[in-house]
Parts: C-alpha cells; structure tokens; sequence
C-alpha cells in the first residue's frame, strides 16, 4: 500500500454543504402534518407527585394530545448500554415522571401541537402538584433516599492490586489530598432534536435526529416499543457536536418515537437551551479522597482513593460507566505497586448525568497528577522530575494495570511516556520569560500534566465497499459522525488501501437500513475500529479486483497493481484496464470485519501558562499547550482541530463552566449567560505537537484515537499553572477556578516574594 | 397568540411573501416559512450567535429580531454567501484552515466575518478577534476560525466584495 492520502492533512470531504447551509441538522427536517412535541418539566428537586393538571393545556386552540405518565405507563425504564451494573437498575429514569419528581427539568407531560409556538403555550399551562420532600444536593454527604428503603448510594464499585496496607507501612512518607472537580458537560451548539414518523407502507418507525449510537438505540427503542428490530430505524444526518452526550437514548426520543406509532403522525421535537441545560446529561462531578505512600526520592509505593460520585437524579444509559473510568485509569503513566479504590456512585436532585469527552479521565488526571505536583513539592524536586522518577519504562510495554474497565482489561499497548515528556519541555516547557515577567510582578506560571487515553473500543466493527461502473466508491459502516470527519478519514484510508483518489471515496454512515450493525461514535473509536474494518473491506475488493483482472489480462493477481484507480502490471509493460471498467462486467465489492477485545491507549502532555491577576482573582490562560502520540496520525489537520477542540473545552471545565444549584436545587445555569463556555478570548493560541513514537501493535495501521486527548489533562495543568503563578504549592483542589476563589486562595495564603 | 399578518421578507436577492404572528422570531420565519434552514438556532437568547445573518448588511442575532421587524430590510444568510459552484473566500477560508468540525456555528461565524469585513476590510487582528469573541464554538477552539477569518480578510482586501 503506497501512503497517499494516509498522513496528509487533506481538505474534508465533509465540508461543502456544511458551509453553503446545505447541512441537514435535526431541526431542518420536516415532513407535512407533522406534530409537535413540547416537554413539560418539573420546577420542584424533589417531590412526590399528588396531580399533574394538564386540563388547561388540553384546551388550547392547537394542542391535540397531552400525555402524564398514565399514558405511557407500559413503557419500561430507559435501560442502560455500558457497564449497567444490575444493582443500579432500581434507579433508571421512566420517559416520565412515576410518583416522584427527582430533578428541577425531569419531563412531566408531553404536550402534542400543531406548532411549536402553541406546545410551549400550552405546556406553561401545565400544573404540578407535589409534596416537597427534603433535596440530596451533594454525592459526600450522607446519602438520603431514592424512594422509600431505598438508599441515594446506588452502589459502591472497588478496584485494586497489590499489597495497599503494606505500601502504607513501609512508606517514608504519606501524603492525603481532598480534591474536586465541578459539574459541567458537553453543551453541543446544536440541542437535541428528534423526529419520528410511522410509515404505514413498510410498516417501520424512522427516526431522524439519530447521532452517536444509532444501531444501539435503534435495538433499545424496538425492545421498549414492543417492535421487531428492523421495524425500527434510524437516520443520522448532520450531527451538531456530540462530546458524549448526544446521541443517548433519553426519555423525549422515546416519547417521540412512541407518539409517532400511537398517532400515526410524524413528531417533531426540538430541544431549546433551557431544556439543555437541565435534561441532557450533565457530568464530571465527583470528590476525591486520594492518599498516597511514597519513598524518599518520592516514588510511588502505593495510592488509596475513595471518590464520590455525583451522579445527578437518575442512572441514564452510561450506569456506572464514568465512575469506573475514573476508578480504573486513575493511575495514568505511572508505576503504581499497589492500588486500592473504591468509587461511591450516589444520586442527587440534580440533572442524571453520563459521559462527556475524557470521561472518568478528566476527573482522575486531575486528581493524580494534583498527587504528583504534591509529591514534588513534598520532596522538593521540580514537577516533572518527580513525574519522570514514577514513569512506566518503554520497556515495560505491553503494561498490564491489572485493572478492568467497559469489559476490558487494560494493557497499555505501547507508549514512550519518557519520551514525550522530554520533547514535550523542550518544546513547549520554557520558563525565562515567567521569570523576567515575575520580575517586573507579575503573576504568572506554568504547569503540566501527564495522561494516558484510551480509544479504540470495540468489540467490532463491520464496513462493506462497493466501486460502481463510474467508478464511485461507496463505503457503508454503522459508525457515525458526531462532526469529527469520519467521512475523509474512512476514505482516506479505503483510498489508499484500494489505489484510487480520496475524493471518490463517498462513506455512508449512522444510516440503520443500510447495514446491520455497527458500533458508532464514541470513546475515540471510530478511526481505530471502523478504520481498520474499512482498510479490510478496501483490501477485500482490491484481491477481488486483481484476481478479476487477471484473468481478463492473462496474468496472475500478485503481478498487477492499483494505482489512480487503473489496474496495471507492476513490470509498467502490457494492457491497463480501469477500476471502474472492471465493474462494468464483474461486481466489485468488499466486507471487512474488524474484532478485537482491547482498546489501544494514546498518551500526551499538557502544558499550560497562565497569568492571575491578584486582585480581581481572574486567570487568564496565555498558552496552551499539547504533545501527543497517535500512533499514526491519517490526517493531521484533523487531529490537531480534535486536540484544540478538546483543550478549549478543558478550558472550560478548569475556569468557567459549572452547573450551580441553589440550596432547593434550583438550577441557576440555565441560560448562556449563566454557563460561561469558552469564547475565542479565552481559549489562547493552543500549541500541538503530534508524534508516532508509538503506533499500536494491535492494527495493522498503528492507529489510536484522538477524539479525547485534548480535554483529558487540560484542568490538572490549568491548577498546577496557577499554584506556580500565586506561588503557593497545592493551593488548588477544586475545579472550575472562579475568580472568587482565586481571591480566596491568595488573601489565605501569601503570594510568595518573587524578588 | 395573536392573528398572523402578511409580510415580505427579502433574502438573498429573494421576495418571500409569508404570514406570521407578530411574536415569531426572525430565525424561525427565515427557517420555517422561507424554508432557509442554513441559519440555526443555538440558544432563542442571543448569545451564541449561530443564527447571525446580515441585515442591511449588519450582523444580526436573528433570534432577537420579530420577523415583522425585517420587513423591508436586505437580509442576507448564508445560502447567499456562494457564488454558484464557487465558495466566498469566507467559505473557502474555513475549509482550507479547518474552520469547522461540526458546522452548526459556521454559517453564523461566516456571516459575521464576511459583514464585518465588508465593512471593516482593514480591522486590525486584536479587534478581529474582539469580534470572533461574540460568538461560541464548541468543536475547534477557535483556532481553525481565527486562522480561516484571517486568511479570508486578505483575500477580501484584495478583490472587495460589494454588497449585495
């Protein structure tokens, strides 16, 4: 295979329509004598429900059905897809509220208009009738109740190796940190929306708006709608930011797609911000209790956490799947002897929550390497010495942690973390400006984290290729596009691979219909599962192409090669026959089906400056900066806009972004104004370094993920950068860093004398 | 709720004569009523800035603005921007420097450069920014758009565009 497209930051396929306002989002499809669907949600955290009138609302002009929970009672709980820990399913969240109401924002009724303007009318007509019972508010406090008997802890998870106590005993010293990392997510700019319709032709409920996992929830909604499976199907269009929100089953595309078949009308829904803010999963939020034992030179002996995770009212489609992230990859690049955690999954009156980008990782980067620049303080080496005294040796790859997560044991695959870190300071690790510029007063610093990612999760992915007479490819996966750009990197690779131009290369995805299965959007898999399967589908009709051609130029298969779509002798000498010709007489297809049990792991380093201003308390981030190792980069532009992408949104997380509750759990980011999302001036010039030192031994390409990197160390380095500013080693344990607090840390401590 | 009333929106060089309430917002009569869907709506509340379209050739939060209040006025969105087969130096800008992922703030973003530009050719960088400022993504962390914003004013000052 010669590398033509592989490693070329080639122009997206996916840009056009996007640009000309041709892009096909949730909102832009309708079809004629579609109803509309508006949400009624609960004001009260928590209550248990004596009535919901809903009389008002039926008697608008408009309005043609309202639904409570009557009227959907033979729907089951929306049921969970990754790590669903069958303890936690007493706590899933019905498409309506049953009995309680458990959240400020948890769907009351279902209001049903002839347009969107009347729904809303109508559902602000919509009373609520209910005891106010007493709100849980924070996961470390004592747990409270779910319902009667039963607790607000869902469920403890504990994971480990090693001898912990024996670690502990024979430390030099011991060092315990109380760290938290605040509520936010993912926001996409695009809010949810679905659109669902029974078509009495084919007897099949489509649905539109579909992202991230359509053929899960295309088997879930068939399951909870009593349907055949492929008397439901799904339609991915263009897709406004996933993040790991998007795309989950939550109870309006349920009641969406179960309006539809009740109606025999098309249904449309549209989410508005408000809604976003208080109904799509939040995440994040979890407190840590790390303590760790170490040596005299600080090394590592061993690490206890015990974390509490917030999990929000319900436990939605992730379960238990962000904790036990956190739990199982806390331990990051380092060589950790023996390790005990134990993660308290608790609800609270405050939105469910699942994964946003990075998920559990965000959180225990965080916490560890907070530990890290801990220890070196403690020890009193610089922050990065101490981390390249803890790193796991190239030569210890493969590296088994000994430790489980989403039903895989994690093996680091390959890495040079010493590596990284070298090219990572040289590059990007300068500190002689800070100095002049601390001179002169000013508050400023540098901090860096370490990480270690995952991708690539499987357990499987299945693409097929088919070339036409014109010689068009279409590539057909059930993966899906969140906005990524799977199609040019699916293409660039199936065009290599094959010997024809990337451009011809036209990739269908998130379509149901189109094939039977696929693993979809998320946890940095598709480049790595959907990439390999399309690179064994292109392989699959290129052999058929040249054992075809053969016969017809009365040679043998493995003297002929593919280039620019044009099959020849590799000699140069004889007849040439096209691609697209071939297809005229003999049909050329492939299938390629990629399985493997174990995610490959990317790592990298962040570096962050930052500049406090010590009397307002406000923190400016002036450079960002990442170094990563892909593996194999297929485009690089690509990844580098996933990895700036990821640090804005890091950003985010470590200064401005925080779901805030009063004391009875009324939300108070509801709106733009209140959730401070990053805009240009905050995110500063982000620096992207992308290496290959270690391409993965477990495809054939090298390939790990790049969806994550970004975001996973943003908010450790971001703390470590302003502990260097104020001077005051460990001053932060909380994330987001309001101004507030940053006031709060410098009038407790003194900013240390720069002179 | 009260009684729709006829009103012609001119977009894009086009005369779309529709029948609104008075309260319905400009992005939703350009969207539902003309059938231009390449303005979206991110927040109903003017911050996010993924509905700016121009009117009379100044951005415009087109959630913030009735439709009756368009009336008359020379709306200009991003269906507009292209010329045929041909994108607007704008347009060609985001591709080349990888200013968008997902594309649901980019026609946004798009139409407040290209008005801003054309109305400002020689903006300095920092107030360039200043202006990108106004407006949110979530997918590339700016870096992209800044790059592409820039690139494209050069073009832009080389062969101005005129209002259309």
């Amino acid at each position: 295979m010669t590398a033509k497209f592989i490693g070329r930051s080639v122009p997206r396929l996916e840009d056009r329509p996007l640009l000309t306002g041709r892009g096909r989002f949730a909102a832009d499809i309708s079809f004629p004598g579609q109803w509309h669907m508006r949400i009624a949600r609960s004001p009260v955290a928590h209550g248990k429900i004596r009535n919901v009138d809903v009389s008002k609302a039926k008697a608008v002009p408009g309005v043609y059905a309202v639904w409570t929970f009557a009227d959907v009672a033979e729907l089951p709980p929306i049921g969970f897809r990754l790590t669903g820990l069958v303890e936690l399913e007493p706590y899933r969240q019905f498409v309506l509220a049953r009995e309680r109401v458990r959240y400020v924002g948890e769907p009351i009724a279902a209001i049903f208009a002839s347009d969107p303007y009347i729904a809303e009318d109508a559902a602000d007509l919509i009373e609520l009738d209910a005891e106010h019972l007493p709100v849980t508010l924070s996961a470390s406090e004592d747990p409270g109740f779910f319902e009667d008997n039963r607790s607000t802890e869902a469920t403890v998870i504990r994971k480990g190796y090693g001898d912990v106590d024996a670690a502990f005993k024979a430390a030099n010293s011991v060092l315990s940190l109380d760290l938290s990392i605040g509520r936010h997510s993912g926001v996409p700019l695009e809010t949810r929306g679905v659109i669902a319709r029974y078509d009495d032709k084919s007897d099949i409920l489509e649905m539109y708006g579909a992202a991230k996992v359509p053929h899960w929830n295309r088997d879930t909604l068939a399951r909870m709608l009593g349907r055949k499976t492929g008397g439901v199907q799904l339609f991915e269009g263009h897709v406004g930011g996933g993040f790991g929100i998007r795309g989950e089953l939550y109870p309006e595309d349920v009641l969406a797609c179960y309006a539809a078949l009740k109606f025999r009308k098309a249904v449309k829904w549209i989410e508005d911000r408000r809604e976003h803010l208080i109904a799509a999963n939040h995440s994040r939020q979890q407190r840590h209790q790390i303590r760790a034992a170490i040596d005299v030179e600080g090394r590592i002996l061993g690490i206890e956490d015990t974390f509490f995770h917030d999990n929000g009212a319900y436990m939605r489609t992730h379960a238990a799947t962000v904790p036990d992230l956190a739990a199982a990859m806390l331990p990051g690049p380092y060589r950790v002897p023996a390790y005990r955690v134990t993660g308290h999954i608790r609800l609270t009156n405050k939105t469910p929550c699942g994964t946003y980008r990075a998920p559990g990782r965000y959180e225990s980067t965080f916490v560890r390497e907070r530990l890290m620049d801990a220890i070196a303080a403690k020890i009193g080496v610089a922050p990065l010495e101490i981390r390249r005294r803890n790193l796991i040796a190239r030569q210890a790859m493969p590296y088994d942690l000994k430790l489980d997560t989403l039903g895989t044991r994690i093996i680091y695959d390959s890495g040079d973390y010493a590596k990284l870190v070298e090219t990572a300071e040289r590059k990007f690790g300068a500190r002689d400006e800070i100095m002049q510029r601390r001179k002169k007063g000013e508050h400023v610093g540098i901090g860096s984290a370490l990480f270690v990612e995952k991708s690539g999760l499987g357990p499987s992915d299945l693409v097929r290729i088919s070339l036409d007479a014109a010689g068009e490819i279409e590539v057909v996966t059930g993966s899906a596009s969140v906005g990524q750009g799977i199609e040019t990197v699916v293409a660039q690779i199936c065009a290599d691979t094959l010997g024809v131009d990337y451009a011809r290369v036209r990739v269908i995805h998130g379509q149901t219909d189109r094939i039977e299965q696929g693993g979809g959007a998320y946890a940095s898999r598709v480049t790595v599962m959907t990439g390999e399967a399309a690179r064994r589908a292109a392989e699959d009709l290129r052999n058929k192409a040249l054992t075809a051609a053969a016969a017809l130029m009365q040679t043998t298969a493995d003297k002929l090669q593919i280039a620019e779509g044009t099959i020849s002798a590799k000699s140069g000498a004889g007849p040439t026959m096209t691609l697209a010709a071939l297809a005229k007489t003999y049909p050329l297809t492939g299938e390629g089906f990629f399985e493997y049990k174990h995610m490959v792991y990317p790592y990298g380093v962040h570096i962050a400056q930052v500049r406090v201003d010590a009397r307002t308390g406000g923190v400016t981030v002036e450079k960002f900066s990442v170094a990563y190792d892909i593996g194999r980069a297929v485009n690089p532009m690509l990844i580098e806009g996933q990895i700036a992408g990821g640090v804005a949104q890091g950003v985010g997380g470590a200064l401005f972004e925080d779901f805030v509750y009063d004391a009875n759990g009324e939300p108070l980011s509801v709106t733009f104004a209140d959730y401070l999302m990053p805009t240009a001036r905050e995110v500063p010039e982000i620096g992207i370094l992308i290496t290959e030192d270690a391409p993965s031994p477990l495809n054939a390409l090298g390939l790990k993920g790049a969806g994550e990197g970004g975001v996973n160390a943003a908010g450790a380095a971001i703390a470590a950068a302003i502990d260097d500013a104020i001077g005051i080693p460990g001053a932060v344990t909380e994330l987001p860093v309001s101004p507030k607090r940053v006031k709060a840390l410098i009038l407790d401590g003194t900013i240390a004398d720069r002179d | 709720m009260t009684a729709k009333a006829p009103l012609t929106l001119h977009i894009n060089g086009r005369d779309h004569a529709i029948s609104v309430e008075p309260r319905r917002t400009l992005v939703d009569a350009i969207r539902e009523d003309c059938g231009q869907t390449g303005t979206h709506i991110g927040c109903e509340h003017g911050i996010c800035g993924a509905c700016t379209i121009l009117v009379d050739g100044e951005p415009v939060r087109s959630c913030l603005m009735f439709a009756q209040q368009a009336a008359g006025k020379k709306i200009r969105t991003v269906e507009g921007l292209a010329d045929g087969d041909t994108l607007h130096p704008m347009q060609q800008a985001f591709m080349d420097h990888h200013g968008l992922q997902c594309g649901f703030c980019t026609p946004g973003f798009l139409m407040l450069a290209v008005g801003v530009l054309e109305r400002e050719p020689d903006i300095s960088d920092e107030d360039l920014l200043d202006v990108l400022a106004s407006n949110l993504c979530r997918c590339t962390g700016y870096q992209g758009i800044i790059k592409a914003v820039r690139a494209a004013a050069k073009e832009m000052r080389k062969a101005p565009q005129t209002s259309k």
